[in-house]
C-alpha cells in the first residue's frame, strides 16, 4: 500500500517538474502587440472573423496574416484602432474606406419559422437571444453584435441580418451636403 | 461734461449684454396681445412616455383601464426622468408606441386616451403649505408632480433642484427672457399670472435655501417687466427684475447668467458652479400649482403663430393634444405652408406627421409661410468671419464646419465643438447661407453614437466574458459531479467486494453443486 502511494507521488512529482522545466525551456514570447490588439477586440469570441476566438484573429492581424477590418461586429471603430497599432502595413486599408459605408447590423428572428430548436440560445456569444426549448426566441438588440454565428446554426433559416434600427437615443441629423450652384431641378442641399 | 450726460453714459443694457448674437425680425406682435386661451378637451390624447431628458417612464395603465384627470399613469424610472398623468378623464385605448414630436419621426412609448368629455379629477396630490415645509417635501412634491423644465430642453425640474446638495447656491434666476422670435408664451404668462410665478418662484427659492431671486426679461416686453416689478419678495425672498437687451440667444442659461451677474460659466459646467440656478418662468408657475394645489404637470401654454395659420393665438393645450387639433382650434392653416415647427423658428425643429402630440417641452406650434422662411442655396465659404461674430459662445463655425465637412470630428471638437449650444445664429448671420448648425447637429449626433456605441460594445464584452465564466463553471460542476460520481461507484464496489469477500470467508459457494446439478439437467 505504501510501495503503491510512494511510487505513484514519485511519478507525479517527477512528471510535474518535468513539464515545468519544459515550460521554462521552451517558453515562446507572444509579442504585446497580441494583447494590445486582443484588448482592442469586442472580445466576445464570436468566431465572425474565421479566427478561432478574439485571440486568434489578434495573433492573425500581429502577423500580417489578417486585414484591419477583419471584425465585423467591431466595425469601422475597431477597424481604425487596429490600424493605428498595426501600421499601414498590415493591408485592409482600403477595406476600412468601404466600412464606413456599413450600418451596425443585428441578427432578427422570423418568429413564425422558429422551432423553438434553441441552437442559436446555445451559440450566442452575449446571451443575447432569449428564449426555451419549444418557445419562440427573439434577440435582444443592445447585447447583439451582429456576428451572424446563430444566423448559420440555425435550421429554418429563421435568422436574417437587419440593419439595426435606429431609436431616437441614437438618431442624428443626417450630414448636410455643400451642394453649391445646384439649382432648383438639381440635387437640394 | 455735465452731471446729466455722464448719467447717460451708464445704460444697463450696455452691462448686461452679451458677446456676439443676432437681431433676427421678432414677430412676435402676431400674438403678444392674444390673451391665454384654454383649448376644449380634444377627443384623442396620446402621451408619450418620454417627454423629458432621460430615462423613459414606466407606463402604470393597461388598455381599457378607465383614468381620471390628474392620474399617475407612468412612474419615474431612475434617477433622470419624470411622472406622467393622464391630462384629462377617460378610457385607455392602447399602451403603444407612436410618431414622436421629434425631427426623426421615430416612434416612443406612447399612451392613447379616449377622453370621455368630462374631464373629471381625480385625487389631487397631497397640498403642501411651503411656508413651513421642508426643503425636501417641496422637492419630492415637484418630483411627484412630474415637472420639467418648460423652456423647451424638458430637464426634470427636481433633479435640478437636487443640486442644491452638491453645490452652494445664492442666486435663483428666473428665465423670461424668451429671445426666441415668434414665441410669446411666456410673455402672456408674466402678464396674465404674475403672482402665481412669484409665488412658485418663492418656493423653489425655500427649497434651494437661496438668497435672492432675479427674474430676467427681455426688454422687449415692457408689460411683463412692470407685472413682475409690482412684487418685491417672493415667499420672503428678496426678488428684482433684471431687465436684459433684446437679443438673440438671451435666453440660453448660461448667457443669461452672464449677462445678469457678469460670471461666464466655464465650458461643459453648469451654471450651478456659480451658484445660480436658472429655471424658466413657467416652471415656477408649474411648481406653484403643484405645490398649493397639487395639481400635477397636464397642460401648458404653446404659442401657435406663423403666416401661414389663420389665427395666431396663445393656448393653454393639454398634454397629449395632436399638434393638428391645435392648428385647427387656430383656425386651420392658410396659404402655402413651408414648414411646421415645434419650438421657435430658430432652434425649433421640423415635424412631418401633424398628428403628433404637444408634450410638456413645447413652447410653440410655427406654420411659417414661404416668405418667412429663407430659401437660397449655399454658396461657398468667403471666410468673411460674420459667423465668428454672431457666435455668443466666441467659437470659430466656419472652421468647425470645414473640418466636420472633411469628416474630421475629434478636430471639430479641438476647437470647442461641444462647446456650441445650437443656436443657430452662425447659420443665421451666414451670407453664403451655408447650413453651419446643421453640420453641427450632425457632428455631435455622430459623436454621441459613437460614444455609445463603444459604451455598448465593452457592456457586451462584459456579457461575453460572464457567458464564458458560466459555461466553465458548468463544465467545472459537471466535472466535479462526474467525479463524485466515480468516486460513490469506486466505494460501492469495495464495499461490494469486501461484503463478497467476508460472505466468501464465512461459507465458500456450493459451487460444485450447481454444477452437477446442472450436468444432471443436460444429461436429461
Amino acid at each position: 500500500m505504501i510501495s503503491a502511494a510512494a511510487s505513484m507521488s514519485a511519478l507525479g512529482l517527477g512528471l510535474g517538474l518535468l513539464l515545468g522545466a519544459a515550460a521554462r525551456r521552451f517558453h515562446v514570447d507572444t509579442p504585446p502587440i497580441v494583447d494590445e490588439i486582443e484588448k482592442l477586440l469586442p472580445g466576445t469570441n464570436c468566431g465572425a472573423c474565421g479566427f478561432p476566438g478574439c485571440r486568434g484573429a489578434a495573433e492573425a492581424v500581429a502577423a500580417g496574416n489578417a486585414p484591419v477590418s477583419l471584425c465585423t461586429p467591431g466595425g469601422r471603430d475597431v477597424a481604425l484602432q487596429l490600424a493605428e497599432i498595426a501600421g499601414p502595413e498590415c493591408g485592409g486599408g482600403a477595406m476600412v474606406a468601404t466600412m464606413a459605408e456599413l450600418e451596425p447590423t443585428i441578427a432578427f428572428i422570423f418568429e413564425d419559422h422558429c422551432t423553438g430548436c434553441t441552437k442559436c440560445f446555445k451559440r450566442c456569444p452575449t446571451d443575447a437571444i432569449v428564449g426555451a426549448a419549444k418557445q419562440i426566441h427573439t434577440v435582444v438588440p443592445d447585447a447583439c453584435i451582429g456576428c451572424d454565428a446563430c444566423i448559420e446554426v440555425c435550421p429554418t433559416e429563421a435568422i436574417v441580418r437587419r440593419v439595426k434600427p435606429r431609436t431616437l437615443s441614437n438618431w442624428y441629423w443626417e450630414k448636410p451636403q455643400p451642394g453649391f450652384g445646384a439649382t432648383e431641378t438639381g440635387v437640394p442641399a | 461734461m455735465s452731471m446729466f450726460s455722464l448719467a447717460t453714459l451708464f445704460r444697463p443694457s450696455q452691462f448686461l449684454t452679451i458677446r456676439g448674437g443676432i437681431h433676427p425680425e421678432y414677430r412676435k406682435q402676431l400674438t403678444s396681445e392674444a390673451e391665454v386661451i384654454r383649448m376644449p378637451v380634444p377627443p384623442l390624447l396620446r402621451v408619450p412616455l418620454q417627454q423629458h431628458s432621460g430615462a423613459i417612464a414606466e407606463p402604470l395603465v393597461k388598455r381599457d383601464d378607465l383614468v381620471l384627470k390628474g392620474q399617475l399613469i407612468g412612474r419615474a424610472r431612475g434617477a433622470m426622468s419624470a411622472n406622467i398623468h393622464a391630462p384629462t378623464s377617460g378610457r385607455v385605448l392602447a399602451v403603444g408606441h407612436f410618431t414622436a414630436p421629434h425631427p426623426s419621426g421615430l416612434p416612443v412609448p406612447t399612451i392613447t386616451l379616449r377622453a370621455d368629455g368630462e374631464d373629471r379629477w381625480g385625487e389631487h396630490l397631497p397640498r403642501l403649505r411651503p411656508e413651513d415645509a421642508d426643503p425636501d417635501e417641496i422637492a419630492a412634491q415637484i418630483e411627484r408632480a412630474g415637472i420639467v423644465g418648460l423652456g423647451g430642453a424638458a430637464f426634470p425640474a427636481a433633479v435640478k433642484l437636487n443640486q442644491r446638495k452638491k453645490y452652494t447656491l445664492d442666486t435663483l434666476l428666473l428665465n423670461g427672457a424668451e429671445c426666441e422670435p415668434y414665441l410669446t408664451c411666456d410673455d402672456r404668462l408674466m402678464r396674465e399670472k404674475a403672482e402665481e410665478i412669484v409665488d412658485g418662484a418663492g418656493i423653489m427659492a425655500r427649497a434651494l435655501g437661496v438668497a435672492r431671486i432675479i427674474v430676467a426679461i427681455e426688454s422687449n416686453k415692457p408689460e411683463a417687466i412692470a407685472a413682475l416689478r409690482q412684487f418685491s419678495h417672493g415667499l420672503g425672498t428678496p426678488l428684482s427684475v433684471a431687465v436684459v437687451p433684446t437679443q438673440y440667444p438671451m435666453g440660453s442659461a448660461k448667457h443669461l447668467v452672464l449677462a445678469v451677474t457678469g460670471k461666464e460659466t466655464p465650458a461643459r459646467a453648469r451654471t450651478a458652479e456659480l451658484g445660480v440656478l436658472v429655471y424658466n418662468v413657467a416652471t415656477a408657475h408649474a411648481v406653484h400649482l403643484a405645490v398649493r394645489y397639487g395639481e400635477p404637470l397636464i397642460s401648458r401654454i404653446v404659442t401657435v403663430s406663423g403666416g401661414a395659420l389663420a389665427q395666431p393665438a396663445n393656448v393653454e393645450v393639454l398634454i397629449g393634444t395632436p399638434v393638428t387639433d391645435v392648428i385647427d382650434f387656430c383656425g386651420g392653416l392658410i396659404g402655402e405652408v413651408d414648414r411646421i415647427l415645434l419650438g421657435g423658428p430658430m432652434m425649433g425643429q421640423p415635424v412631418q406627421n401633424l398628428r403628433v402630440p404637444v408634450v410638456k417641452g413645447t413652447c410653440g406650434i410655427l406654420a411659417l409661410a414661404p416668405w418667412e422662411t429663407r430659401k437660397s442655396d449655399p454658396m461657398p465659404c468667403i471666410r468673411c468671419g460674420s459667423c465668428v461674430q454672431a457666435c455668443p459662445c466666441g467659437l470659430t463655425p466656419f472652421e468647425m464646419n470645414a473640418r466636420i465637412q472633411s469628416d474630421d470630428l475629434e478636430g471639430a471638437v479641438k476647437i470647442g465643438l461641444m462647446d456650441c449650444i445650437a443656436c443657430g445664429s452662425c447659420a443665421y448671420a451666414c451670407p453664403s447661407s451655408i447650413p453651419l448648425v446643421q453640420g453641427f447637429d450632425f457632428a455631435k449626433g455622430k459623436l454621441a453614437e459613437r460614444q455609445s456605441r463603444k459604451h455598448q460594445q465593452a457592456e457586451t464584452k462584459r456579457l461575453a466574458e460572464a457567458r464564458k465564466a458560466r459555461e466553465e463553471a458548468i463544465a467545472e460542476a459537471k466535472r466535479q459531479a462526474m467525479a463524485r460520481h466515480k468516486a460513490q461507484a469506486a466505494a460501492k464496489k469495495a464495499a461490494a467486494a469486501a461484503q463478497a469477500a467476508e460472505a466468501g470467508a464465512e461459507a465458500p459457494p456450493p459451487v460444485p453443486g450447481i454444477a452437477t446439478d446442472v450436468g444432471k439437467e443436460a444429461r436429461q
